[in-house]
């Protein structure tokens, strides 16, 4: 028989060295533990009485507890009973069936959302349709309030970007064309980059970082305070009350940043040649006039809808994702960013396609 | 006002006072909590119950007063003396505030990351223990936060609060949002681990049926202050109207009458 003394405080800063002195006795003989010099115990120790005890009597050896204090043997028989009954999770095999149903799930699940989007959009279609038939359903006051959220506090941020944009623009073209001593076509270089592609771009990359976050956060949180619900159970349309006002708040104003957008490149680019290369503004207007059709002004304008519909319906489909946790109203504010984003660039990269084929 | 036999004061508040701006929560509150006694704090709703349990536990500092827990002048105390003592308490929030990154075993292992010299493995064994001692299956150790109902969330955050064997226990609302069966499993749970690990419990609670069923002494606030402390016995006594409607109201009576039931037939 082993008999196993344990005296003074077992807790769980030493319990490390009591399991080691515990897991070293040999289950080959009946034991019997002395606690009748145990003062302050904690469950960590118990536990590991309570594990010795089962080893022992799993080896068919009888265990024995002597001397124990009423607390000890509470916490003892406490611990005893709570032992969890490990479990072992049926381990998952993955076969390369699995892998390839993984990469066909992405794939069909990449083009759910695709057909969602534009589900989306026939919704938006539809119910500014009905709007222009039940002129009373349409919400006038959240447009007017989306369209100053939207447009009127982006202008200083655009109106900066834009301009820095210029700036640079100018800069690193004058530094090239200077080799040549053609540095008068920054003019051209400036008035084409800007406004075809760098102005509505630009703007709607910051206006989707902007506003397509937002309106995931909004519609995102009443989404997870059953707002959405119970908008439904009033008889109220989301689509009609949420998404139209923010889709064609974005309509109207995506264009006027983008003008804002070129206005101010060109201004930065002007102010850049006039500095660095000393072309003066009044060359720099003439240049401008002479040498740039105002085919460019449309072909960039043009895109300004397209782009705006994109980032609205990305960041009301987001918000209509967001699951009742926190979790998910994050993750999905960041996707609507990411996802409104590319889909800019690759209809930027359409767009410019499509002109080159018909040679605008 | 009767105390347990062993009357040894293991949190002391006196003079406490909480205000927001203008709104006073506590003016002048004094309470005493024994060692090994439940404790039910209960009040109508922005009494400061919860206010109350995050001022004992320094999250909430307040306007004057003065606060001893196990012995230790909290507001006084120097850092390592506040470490020490938190680690002698343990705390289980409204819905668990479980780490959402971690899974169920990896948050009752944070707590006892503090302990020097403690194995890696032995500590997921102990946190294991931890787990099933609260009523949750094994395979739950897996899980994360987000995985669980509100009834294991709230078990999952009574084990964190159980992980370093904490001598005061603090509990907001513990069965708050749980159905009746799972509320009546949670207090057996309470009671029966409060007895056997020889805890001191600080309970803040809505429930009647809670009270019944594992407090021993019951706290009421009302009017700024701990208006009267004493068994259910007493607060049936009490006159005032809130403490009476409060204690006779016909859910007061159903839960009454479900506390005598088992013991009647």
């Amino acid at each position: 028989m082993t008999r196993v003394v344990l005296r003074g405080a077992f807790l769980i800063a030493n319990v490390t060295k009591l399991e080691q002195r515990l897991g070293a006795i040999a289950a080959t003989s009946p034991v019997q533990a002395d606690l009748s010099a145990v003062g302050r115990i904690d469950t960590s120790a118990a536990w590991a009485l309570a594990t010795l005890q089962l080893r022992i009597e799993q080896a068919g050896q009888s265990f024995e507890v002597c001397g124990a204090s009423d607390k000890v043997a509470s916490l003892l028989r406490t611990v005893t009973d709570a032992l969890p009954r490990i479990e072992s999770q049926p381990p998952v095999r993955t076969s390369l069936r699995d892998r390839i149903e993984t990469v066909g799930r992405a794939v069909t699940q990449a083009a759910q959302f695709v057909l969602d989007l534009i589900r989306y959009y026939g919704l938006f279609l539809s119910r500014l349709g009905r709007a222009l038939r039940h002129p009373s359903e349409f919400r006038l006051t959240a447009l007017v309030h989306h369209c100053e959220d939207v447009g009127l506090r982006a202008v200083p941020i655009v109106a900066l970007m834009s301009f820095l944009i210029g700036v640079v623009l100018a800069f690193q073209g004058a530094t090239q064309l200077r080799q040549f001593g053609a540095e008068v076509f920054v003019v051209d270089l400036l008035a084409i980059s800007i406004l075809r592609e760098l102005g509505i771009l630009l703007t709607s990359i910051v206006v989707a970082g902007r506003t397509a976050s937002a309106y995931t956060a909004a519609i995102g949180s009443m989404k997870m305070r059953e707002e959405i619900d119970a908008m439904r159970t009033l008889g109220l349309d989301p689509a009609m009350t949420l998404f139209v006002p923010r889709i064609l708040a974005l309509v109207l104003m995506l264009p006027i940043l983008g003008l804002v957008a070129d206005l101010m490149g060109l201004f930065g680019g002007g102010l850049m040649a006039w500095i660095d290369l000393g072309i003066s503004p009044a060359m720099f207007t003439t240049r401008l006039v002479e040498g740039t059709d105002v085919s460019h002004v449309f072909v960039g304008m043009i895109k300004a809808p397209f782009f705006a519909v994109i980032i609205g319906i990305v960041g009301c489909h987001a918000g209509m994702q967001v699951k009742s946790n926190a979790e998910s109203l994050g993750r999905m504010t960041s996707n609507a960013v990411v996802t409104a984003i590319f889909a800019v660039i690759v209809a930027d990269a359409v767009f410019s396609i499509v002109f080159g084929q018909i040679g605008i | 006002m009767d105390s347990p036999p062993n009357s040894d004061v293991i949190i002391r508040l006196r003079g406490i006072r909480n205000q927001f701006g203008r709104h006073v929560v506590h003016d002048g509150l004094d309470l005493d909590v024994h060692r090994g006694e439940i404790l039910g704090v209960v009040g109508g709703s922005g009494t400061g119950k919860s206010v109350l349990l995050r001022t004992i536990t320094g999250l909430q500092t307040p306007v004057a007063g003065r606060i001893e827990v196990l012995g230790t002048d909290v507001r006084t105390a120097d850092e390592d003396t506040r470490v020490a003592l938190e680690r002698r308490w343990g705390v289980m929030f409204q819905d668990g505030a479980l780490f959402s990154s971690l899974n169920v075993r990896e948050n009752v292992e944070v707590p006892m990351r503090a302990v020097p010299g403690l194995d890696p493995g032995l500590r997921g064994r102990l946190a294991d223990l931890k787990v099933s001692m609260v009523g949750l299956p094994y395979l739950a150790g897996d899980k994360f936060p987000s995985e669980l109902s509100g009834g294991m969330r709230k078990r999952a955050g009574l084990a964190r609060a159980l992980a370093l064997d904490p001598e005061l226990l603090f509990l907001d609302e513990p069965t708050a949002g749980l159905d009746p069966i799972g509320a009546a499993d949670f207090d057996t749970l309470i009671h029966g681990l409060s007895r056997s690990l020889g805890l001191t419990v600080f309970l803040v609670t809505h429930d009647l049926d809670t009270l019944h069923a594992t407090c021993d002494r019951i706290a009421v606030l009302a009017e700024n202050k701990v208006l009267v402390t004493g068994t259910m016995k007493d607060m049936l006594r009490v006159d005032h109207p809130w403490v009476h409607e409060y204690f006779h109201g016909p859910r007061a009576r159903a839960a009454d009458a479900s506390a005598k039931g088992p013991g009647d037939r």
